[in-house]
């Protein structure tokens, strides 16, 4: 094999990389060996599915404070099935001496940064596509399958294609009413759900830095359905001061960041003020355009939920276009609040108040009809909008249900409208009735 | 690993890992999951595929989940290699780990619905028996294509942890 080409500089992404691979550089496309800073699994890919391997083996995991796991999918167990899967997941934890397990708490890619498991500059995996949702504090994280994992469990370590850093720039400001869901599912559609082509995405610009934790994991969310390994983002002291709020360490914030004179292998660069809200058609994110194209679309169940769209950020954008209104005739709206830590913030706050009044039905805190667990699946031919990440044929029920994707404010907006509008004809209505609406 | 043969089951870009595995069917056992495996998208695929078959996609074969159940039904059904244009890296991993050959071929939508394929990962080739046509796939790692012939990530786990009980032994 060639001696890769090292550059001058490194990206975030290959700093975290060459640090995990014991080395002073890498350069993409070099095949590494990474020691694991942190594996994640939850009860679907996890336990049930690593323990025969394991026992298969015969080995144990190889740092059991190293493994976090988090039951999401089978919850609440409704059936025997699913009590069975729980039952197994926590004797096994038990068994392994795992002490990070959290139960029933929510969502794992929200759980994982609120139980303080991330930092800057970790190498990690997750045993769910998702998990680049934890890129969003300057991780290495990315999804693997649960043969990997087992693998990573036995050994602490796993390999991995350098991959080139995809450098996604938004300059200027989003306007009020636009946020990273619009931003995905734009994304999505003009550079494809191949786009990412397995690299490292990291985003960056004016418009990122002003955003959230929780819009900032929406974006690294769903660099999966960009196809990218990971997605990524520098951290800032919006990064610190979060990580502060929940008790954990910041870390080297200054450390974790990409070399200035770093060459990523690919860039582009977007106008934030000039992007408006986006849904997404059946059945796929990468089949976006602005709200108001699809002002004939009328949805029976409007649903906000998953890691992706029903974290406290978005509970709130719900809130803000429901408060004082009520979901219309027909309509359904289901809300599964990411985790117990966010619904108990969302209800304290009143926001959650604001939802159960304009007459959502709340669903546990879990993975639930995203993932297409749960009892609310969809049924033939319900048209329904959702603040979820995917929206593949038969992904959330019937094959014939007709899933369109857009952001809370979308969602909700819907709710309220019967049919999908541009969420800033309801936002500026407010704006114009003044207070209480 | 040389030369297995069997027909082509020929689909479209982004064949997802919903359609693989749907999520309905995640608590059953591979039997029953790998009896629904695609058919949003076929619903005669599962009843009529058979043991060498191959499934051929477009581009962006198997984005979606982590679930790599999409994998292991495939095998489960006797598929013996997934030829596409390009496949998403989970899906990817995880078929290789599952010990599932995927052969990324850039010709692969010259392949027909029910042609006859012989398709060779060590070599990086596949022969349509058919149209006579042999098309060039991107080889397999090294590494990778030494996991695939153990039989996947575990068995190749397996022998490795065995190597080295066996030097630790006095």
């Amino acid at each position: 094999m060639v001696a890769p080409e090292h550059k001058k500089g490194l990206t975030l992404a290959e700093k975290i990389i060459a640090r995990a691979a014991g080395r002073e550089a890498v350069a993409p496309g070099e095949i590494v060996t990474c020691r694991v800073d942190l594996a994640m699994m939850h009860d679907s890919g996890g336990p049930r599915r690593v323990k025969p391997i394991l026992e298969r083996l015969g080995v144990k995991v190889w740092d059991p404070d190293k493994v976090v796991v988090i039951t999401d999918h089978f919850v609440p167990a409704t059936d025997a099935g699913s009590r069975e899967i729980l039952d197994l997941t926590r004797d096994w934890v038990a068994e392994q001496g795992i002490r990070a397990f959290h139960d029933r708490e929510g969502i794992c890619h929200v759980v994982l940064p609120q139980r303080g498991h991330l930092r800057p500059g970790m190498f990690a995996v997750g045993g769910d596509s998702h998990s680049p949702t934890g890129g969003a504090f300057g991780c290495y994280i990315f999804g693997i399958g649960a043969t990997e994992m087992a693998g990573v469990l036995v050994t602490g370590e796993i390999w991995l294609k350098v991959p080139e850093t995809i450098l996604i720039e938004w300059r200027g400001r989003l306007s009020s009413g636009v946020v990273a869901k619009d931003i995905m599912l734009f994304l999505c559609t003009r550079l494809g759900m191949d786009g990412g082509r397995y690299q490292a995405v990291e985003y960056a610009g004016e418009a990122m830095a002003a955003l959230s934790m929780q819009e900032r994991m929406t974006l690294c969310n769903m660099a999966a359905e960009l196809g990218g390994q990971t997605g990524l983002i520098a951290p800032d002291a919006t990064t610190a001061a979060w990580l502060e709020d929940i008790g954990a360490e910041p870390g080297e914030i200054e450390a974790w960041q990409g070399d200035p004179e770093a060459v990523p292998g690919e860039r582009h660069v977007f106008d934030a003020g000039a992007l408006a809200p986006q849904v997404a058609a059946p059945h796929s994110p990468a089949q976006a355009a602005p709200a108001a194209d699809f002002a004939a679309v009328r949805p029976q169940v409007a649903y906000i939920g998953a890691c992706t769209g029903a974290k406290l950020d978005d509970l709130r954008m719900a809130a803000e276009v429901l408060r004082g209104r009520k979901v219309a005739a027909g309509v359904e709206l289901l809300v599964a609040p990411a985790s117990l830590r966010d619904q108990e913030a969302a209800a304290a706050e009143g926001s959650l108040g604001v939802l159960v009044e304009a007459g959502a039905r709340l669903l546990p805190n879990a993975c639930g009809i995203c993932a297409g667990y749960g009892e609310a699946r969809l049924g033939e031919g319900v048209v329904c909008i959702s603040s979820t990440a995917r929206n593949f044929k038969g992904r959330m029920g019937a094959a014939s249900s007709q899933v369109y994707l857009g952001s809370p404010y979308s969602v909700a907006a819907a709710a309220v409208a019967g049919r999908i509008l541009d969420p800033r004809e309801i936002l500026a209505e407010r704006g114009a009735e003044g207070k209480g609406g | 690993m040389t030369g297995e043969r069997g027909k082509a089951w020929v689909y479209g870009d982004d064949v997802d890992t919903d359609a693989l595995a749907p999520g309905a069917y995640m608590k059953a056992p591979i039997e029953v999951l790998a009896a629904h495996c695609l058919e949003a998208i076929d619903p005669g695929f599962a009843a009529g595929v058979t043991p060498g078959d191959v499934v051929v996609g477009g581009r962006n074969f198997g984005l979606g989940s982590s679930r790599e159940q999409a994998a292991q039904a495939l095998r489960h059904l006797g598929v013996a290699a997934v030829v596409a244009e390009s496949f998403a890296g989970l899906f990817y991993r995880n078929a290789l780990n599952l010990g599932l050959a995927v052969l990324v071929c850039p010709e692969a939508q010259t392949i027909r619905f029910g042609e006859r394929l012989r398709v060779d990962p060590a070599a990086g080739e596949i022969e349509n028996l058919t149209s006579g046509a042999r098309l060039a796939c991107e080889p397999i790692p090294g590494f990778l294509m030494a996991m695939l012939r153990d039989g996947g990530l575990v068995p190749h786990l397996e022998k490795r942890l065995q190597a080295q009980r066996k030097d630790a032994s006095p």
